[in-house]
């Protein structure tokens, strides 16, 4: 029988959250790596047995752990990522030139092919990629070598390169998202970057319609139609219809459009799902209510999802990287708050229920469709 | 038999319980011990000092003797009662909220 595996990150450890098919009852298991910061875990597409954790402390650094019996036990892998070269600076929040310092891996994304390729985006942003399972780590140095990057700044969560995106159909392309300077493709594999940003607007940089600069918050894209794209960016939801060539906002009707995730439908390539949150200086639900919005439109005609949420005194955010789908006949979709909740909806968004309400605040969900 | 006590969080990514026992060749010094400690426990490479040059990471120290040897050379020799086994060398994660 099909079944989920719902990968959790949170700011005290990691969880796995089991269930069969029809998603009802959930068999928790955490925390693994107790007392750490779990940025991302995420599983091979090609062995989902196979697992890859960012687990990293202010006391101690980055550790990456990988897990080849889908998350039961765990060894630690590779930790040293050094910037290729002399790494040379970035704009500091003040604007004056600071030197690329490592911090920590934000996200994993594994090859779609070959459970020991993984590529990282870590802070100071940049691009790395394992070819042995985690063990060691090169940079793809064109990224942050674009010339852009001595301009590229800090958000105020730091300079993170949080989304990584291998396109299904076209070899060599990839994309990728940075807070803040925005989001870039490759078509070689990570040899060379642009930054495709044409068509987004950000009244908060110095020149709105900059080539780079923008606060990208979340990419996503359907697999089936890996040309169109959707983005939460710091204000607005935009989507590009050309890979990223432009981007015309989508945000509608919703009541703010500020936030975090974006995810699609696994099985429709118009429904779109984000969190909407009130400003950039309120990380929370707009009224205190937890609302998912649905778009089946591709954007612009939104319907707020509230069934089995908070409706009260709601007062969390859910992070960029805390929202995922299963590929189950009746898409599943999950999302983690900073309150510790991880809910799960069997059908597609229509109503919710938490699988766990007191983790630590959750930082990624990831969703794991077993056969 | 050089004792090393690692903080809870070093504990739990190598899985060890209490104190760590290493046997350590010629003279006994900060760079010796966590030298012989990485080479039983390589996970802990980069957790305690960095891999590049093998400076300490800023919320890491170094105790033993009831004295803080943090500051000190990686090549000063360590207290005997250290090198004897008497007393622990004790790796800290320093009080930093969290």
């Amino acid at each position: 029988m099909s079944g989920v595996r719902v990968l959790v990150g949170t700011r005290k450890g990691a969880f796995v959250l089991s269930s069969d098919g029809k998603r009802e009852r959930w068999d928790v298991s955490g925390p693994h790596f107790a007392g750490w910061e779990v940025y991302h875990v995420k599983g091979s597409p090609a062995a989902p047995d196979r697992l890859y954790a960012s687990q990293c402390s202010g006391w101690s650094g980055q550790v990456i752990q990988r897990s080849d019996d889908g998350g039961v036990t765990w060894e630690p892998a590779g930790n040293q990522f050094a910037y290729d070269g002399v790494p040379g600076t970035h704009q500091w929040y003040d604007g004056t030139p600071h030197p690329w310092e490592f911090a920590r891996v934000w996200h994993l994304e594994p090859s779609l092919e070959d459970p020991d390729t993984v590529y990282a985006g870590v802070e100071d942003a940049g691009l790395f990629r394992s070819t042995d399972g985690g063990q060691s780590w090169q940079e793809l140095p064109a990224l942050r070598g674009h010339k852009s990057g001595p301009s590229w700044q800090p958000g105020a969560g730091g300079m993170c390169l949080h989304t990584i995106i291998l396109d299904p159909a076209t070899p060599g392309r990839m994309f990728a998202a940075i807070s803040a300077a925005g989001a870039f493709r490759s078509d070689d594999a990570g040899q060379t970057w642009r930054p495709i940003n044409h068509g987004l607007q950000s009244q908060g940089i110095p020149d709105p319609d900059a080539e780079v600069g923008h606060c990208v918050h979340r990419l996503a894209m359907h697999p089936s139609r890996p040309s169109v794209l959707y983005m939460q960016k710091h204000w607005d939801v935009m989507r590009s219809d050309d890979a990223g060539e432009s981007w015309h906002e989508v945000s509608g009707n919703l009541p703010t459009d500020f936030g975090f995730p974006i995810d699609v439908h696994a099985h429709e390539p118009d429904t779109i799902y984000v969190v909407p949150i009130t400003s950039d200086a309120e990380h929370f639900p707009p009224e205190g209510k937890l609302r998912v919005y649905r778009s089946r439109t591709g954007g612009d005609e939104w319907e707020a999802l509230t069934s089995g949420l908070p409706q009260e005194h709601c007062y969390v955010n859910v992070l960029r990287d805390a929202m995922a789908v299963d590929t189950l006949d009746s898409c599943g979709v999950y999302f983690g708050t900073t309150g510790g909740q991880v809910y799960a909806s069997a059908d597609a968004g229509d109503s919710w229920a938490p699988i766990v309400r007191d983790l630590p605040a959750v930082l990624s969900v990831e969703a794991q469709t077993l056969p | 038999m050089i004792r090393v006590v690692l903080p809870a969080h070093l504990r739990t990514l190598v899985r060890v319980g209490g104190e760590v026992e290493l046997d350590v060749t010629g003279q006994v010094t900060q760079r010796s011990v966590l030298d012989a400690l990485e080479a039983r426990y390589p996970a802990l490479a980069g957790t305690i000092r960095d891999h590049d040059g093998g400076a300490r990471r800023a919320f890491i120290r170094f105790f033993a003797c009831e004295q803080d040897l943090s500051h000190q050379p990686p090549d000063t020799p360590l207290p005997e009662a250290v090198a004897s086994g008497a007393e622990p060398y004790l790796i800290v994660g320093a009080m930093a909220g969290g």
